[in-house]
């Protein structure tokens, strides 16, 4: 048997968002009829691959070779001329237009259209492929299922020989999910390349012939499906980090509870259950990790935690207290320090240094309805000299690094002696130097007797820093380590999915 | 083939201070054609309209006249955009203050002006504030775009006045629709004599200085800056995000109301159709080209006034239509807001 052509074939691309590497030298081939997962956490870089291969981007270094030859792809016409089609996240359909309005529009020429010959070049369309959909109903009146379906359509309507989807499972339910999958499964008999973008182990093996392991914007691993397994796939997306920071292993944890989480239930924006009673608690003096693949509920226990969001039930209770959810002021009352998943939710990039270091406390600073600038200032030149802030005080944030945004938030939050640290993503995008920082600084919290609370997407990171280890999956927790018996493997297995209990009386054990 | 596409990237800093001059720069090569277009010279236009009238003391005083309810409106509405409201409702608000003054300026008479003035500033305060009211409620507690509501407003308020100005206020000897003239003691006192100048600008020059000292110095102002600029991230530090744009969109909407007090009480001692020739919407140029900011709100409001005195002396000498004066303040309002957008991205050259 000769060797297989790729069809799509990315070489050595690289793409920079100012600081940010999104795209590191990554190398990417895709087969004829293969279905090719692309496989990462969230930031990997998986759709901004994805977008320049579909001509939304352009790459800052490397090249494309479709069919054997070098592809300029400088818009996404320039990519569907080369059989490229791509399904984002984010549907692009005008909900009050028809399923045929829809696929035909901005591709056929002309301002005037053929109802009748759109109509039946979309019905072709469907039969070639084999879908169900009434051209002739308004894409509002569609579920979710069958939008996405329009979507594939259209991007066949325009004879793609290569197909694009990018999470295309997050939206669906099961169900929906699995006859997707049927529908990949067809394409491919009609001699389609796929690529499916998934942080989704299982769906990884269930669907795909080949996968690409993308972490930090590179490619770490490139392995056939057949020969691999859900634990391995998950080490290599969340990686190994050589960050050592030295743990205080005679400290005491204190038996009094810092923090209390009970029964906590939420819905996601899509109204679709995120956090399915989660309950836990964490010691004064204690760091507990929370592991689990991107999607599993993190975001919303953060946001509840933060104050950011009202859950559907559940009770968070804070030194013995109650907590009202729902109001980032009660949470800081309660002396809750609060570090964002996102950083840029936890500072306002369009105002100075100062303003970000002191408005959680401006009470402080407030003389009748008059600002104290002047201790505002000394505050601000305090903690920029204790935190190692390259900054000067009236600097707006937004000129910060990374590193440097992280630690306002530090300094604002750790300075007022926090009873309870929730740190999400603490060093997420940070450099080594500043992710060092930031992991000393909170390993200090806890030895000064804070109950610290790590969500994190990084497994070495909870690995290193957590004295307890849970494990978050679906919106549950589902596993429980102490740091003694933790193992990667078995964390692995149980952010995976893989049947709970099982799992950790085998690690308790 | 060589394309260019734009991309998202944030421009420096020290660009954003040269935006307004730009925008200037910009709109008026732009509108040099259409002078050209009129049969008259640029450059000559551009002396008559910008020059001369700060040569003569008649046109300096017109010209600070004008920017009375340009700085009021100028402030109210760049208060409310710095909280993340966008009140385009100055207008109607303006028109609620009049129509407040004229009814208060009839029923004062005999009073001391010392508490007569007062009572018609505090009325028409009021009066915007509470026209401001339901699109602010709706916006903070629904997430109904104000944009919207506080545009169709305006429409509301116009036509009321018209109706009592056409109905029951109707002057009966001329048959006018204009409301009767407020009583003397109602009336804000000239500042100069020989000009028009009254204690309106005194209370504009106060609402500049007032701008800048609540930015400046107070925590209020810190909070609606902070909503402004990062809603989340301001919530997440403990601003009450919602009650600050509420207040901010109540003084907005008060703040305009002065304006349309002064206009009754300072220049024309009666409420007409028309008393604002759309200083409302004028001011939603003035709050952009101002950077939001109290000394570039006074700049552009000063700005425009004297493109709308010398508009007329340009009209007269060089027979180009007057309208070019609004046209020029539209496109400002237009080439501003290109350039804060174009601000935000780069072009960057494609490459396969
Ligand atoms: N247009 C953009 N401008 C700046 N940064 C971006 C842009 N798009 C993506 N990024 C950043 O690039 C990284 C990779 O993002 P993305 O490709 O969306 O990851 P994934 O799809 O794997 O979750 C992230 O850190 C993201 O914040
Ligand atoms: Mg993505």
């Amino acid at each position: 048997m000769s060797v297989m052509q790729p069809v799509v074939m990315m070489q050595g691309i690289v793409k920079r968002f100012g600081a940010l590497v999104a795209s590191d030298h990554v190398d990417l081939d895709i087969l004829p009829n293969e279905i090719h997962a692309l496989l990462g956490e969230n930031g990997a870089g998986k759709t901004t691959l994805m977008k320049i291969l579909y001509g939304l981007y352009q790459p800052d270094e490397g090249h494309i070779v479709i069919g054997g030859q070098p592809a300029r792809l400088a818009s996404p016409a320039a990519a569907i001329a080369h059989g490229i089609g791509f399904v984002s996240q984010h549907f692009s359909l005008v909900p009050t237009l028809t399923v045929a309005e829809n696929i035909v529009l901005g591709y056929e020429g002309g301002a005037l259209l053929d109802r009748a010959a759109m109509i039946a070049s979309v019905t072709d369309t469907e039969q070639r492929y084999g879908f169900r959909v009434d051209p002739n109903a308004l894409v509002r009146n569609l579920s979710v299922g069958q939008q996405q379906r329009v979507e594939i359509l259209k991007a066949l309507y325009r004879d793609c020989r290569v197909l694009i989807l990018d999470e295309p499972t997050a939206v669906l339910t099961p169900q929906d999910a699995e006859s997707l999958f049927e529908t990949l499964r067809d394409l491919q008999q009609k001699h389609l390349s796929v690529i499916i973008i998934t942080h989704k182990l299982e769906e990884v093996m269930a669907i795909s012939q080949r996968v690409t392991v993308l972490r930090q914007g590179r490619v770490v691993g490139r392995v056939n499906t057949a020969e691999t397994s859900p634990p391995q796939l998950a080490n290599l997306m969340v990686g190994r980090n050589t960050v050592i920071v030295t743990r205080n292993l005679d400290h005491q944890i204190s038996p009094e509870v810092a923090l209390t989480v009970d029964g906590l239930r939420a819905s996601d924006r899509r109204g679709v259950a995120a956090l399915r009673g989660v309950t836990f608690h964490v010691h004064a003096g204690e760091v507990v990790g929370i592991a689990g693949v991107a999607g599993n509920g993190q975001s919303e226990l953060v946001r509840i935690l933060n104050g950011m969001q009202v859950p559907e039930g559940g009770s968070v209770v804070v030194s013995g207290k109650p907590v009202t959810l729902g109001d980032p002021r009660a949470l800081s009352r309660a002396r809750v320090g609060r570090i964002p998943e996102d950083r840029l939710k936890g500072v306002v990039g369009d105002l100075n240094v100062t303003h970000n270091l002191t408005l959680e406390r401006i009470d402080d600073y407030t003389r009748a309805g008059h600002l104290d600038h002047k201790s505002m200032r000394e505050t601000a030149e305090r903690l920029i000299h204790e935190y190692q802030i390259k900054a000067k005080p009236y600097d707006l944030a937004r000129t910060l690094s990374g590193g440097n945004m992280q630690k306002i938030i530090l300094a604002r939050t750790l300075s007022q002696r926090p009873v309870v640290v929730i740190a999400a993503q603490p060093t997420r995008g940070l450099d080594v130097g500043a992710t060092e920082y930031v992991h000393q600084k909170l390993l200090e919290q806890k030895e000064r007797g804070a109950g610290v609370l790590l969500i994190s997407e990084d497994l070495d990171e909870i690995m290193i820093l957590s004295d307890r280890i849970l494990v978050i999956y679906e919106g549950a927790i589902v596993g429980e380590f102490s740091a003694a018996n933790a193992t990667v493997e078995a964390i692995g297995l149980l952010m995976a999915g893989s049947t709970a209990r099982q799992q950790t009386v085998e690690a308790l054990s | 083939m060589l394309g260019f596409r734009l991309e998202r990237a944030p421009a420096p800093l020290w660009l954003r201070g040269f935006i307004p001059i730009l925008a200037i720069l910009v709109t008026f090569v732009l509108v040099s054609v259409l002078i050209l277009a009129a049969g008259a010279n640029p450059l000559d236009t551009f002396y008559q309209l910008l020059i001369l009238p700060l040569t003569k003391a008649t046109s300096r005083a017109e010209i600070l006249v004008k920017a009375t309810p340009l700085l009021l409106t100028g402030v109210a509405v760049a208060f409310a955009f710095a909280s993340g409201y966008y009140n385009i409702g100055a207008e109607g608000q303006l028109y609620a203050g009049a129509t407040v003054a004229a009814f208060l300026g009839t029923q004062l008479e005999g009073v001391s002006p010392l508490l007569a003035i007062p009572v018609m500033i505090l009325g028409g305060f009021i009066a915007g504030a509470l026209w401001a009211l339901p699109s602010a409620i709706l916006k903070v507690r629904l997430g109904v775009d104000e944009v919207v509501t506080t545009l169709l407003l305006n429409s509301v308020m116009i036509f009321f006045a018209s109706a009592l100005l056409n109905g029951p206020w109707r002057d009966p000897i001329s048959n006018w629709p204009q409301s009767p003239t407020i009583a003397a003691s109602a009336q804000f006192p000239q500042l100069f004599a020989r000009t028009r100048i009254h204690f309106g600008f005194v209370l504009a020059i106060l609402a500049v200085a007032a701008l800048w000292w609540v930015f400046a110095r107070t925590r209020f102002g810190l909070d609606v800056r902070a909503a402004g600029l990062g809603s989340e991230a301001a919530r997440f530090m403990g601003v009450r995000v919602g009650r600050v744009m509420l207040l901010a969109a109540l003084i907005s909407g008060g703040v305009a109301g002065v304006a349309g007090v002064s206009e009754v009480a300072g220049t024309q001692l009666h409420l007409i159709e028309g008393i604002s020739p759309g200083y409302g919407y004028t001011a939603i140029i003035i709050a952009t080209l101002g950077g939001l900011t109290a000394p570039g709100v006074a700049l552009a409001a000063l700005f425009l006034a004297l493109v709308d005195v010398g508009i007329l002396s340009a009209s007269r000498e060089l027979g180009i239509p007057t309208y070019l004066g609004e046209i020029i303040q539209a496109m400002l309002l237009l080439v501003t807001l290109a350039l804060l957008l174009l601000n935000r991205y780069r072009l960057r050259r494609a490459r396969a």
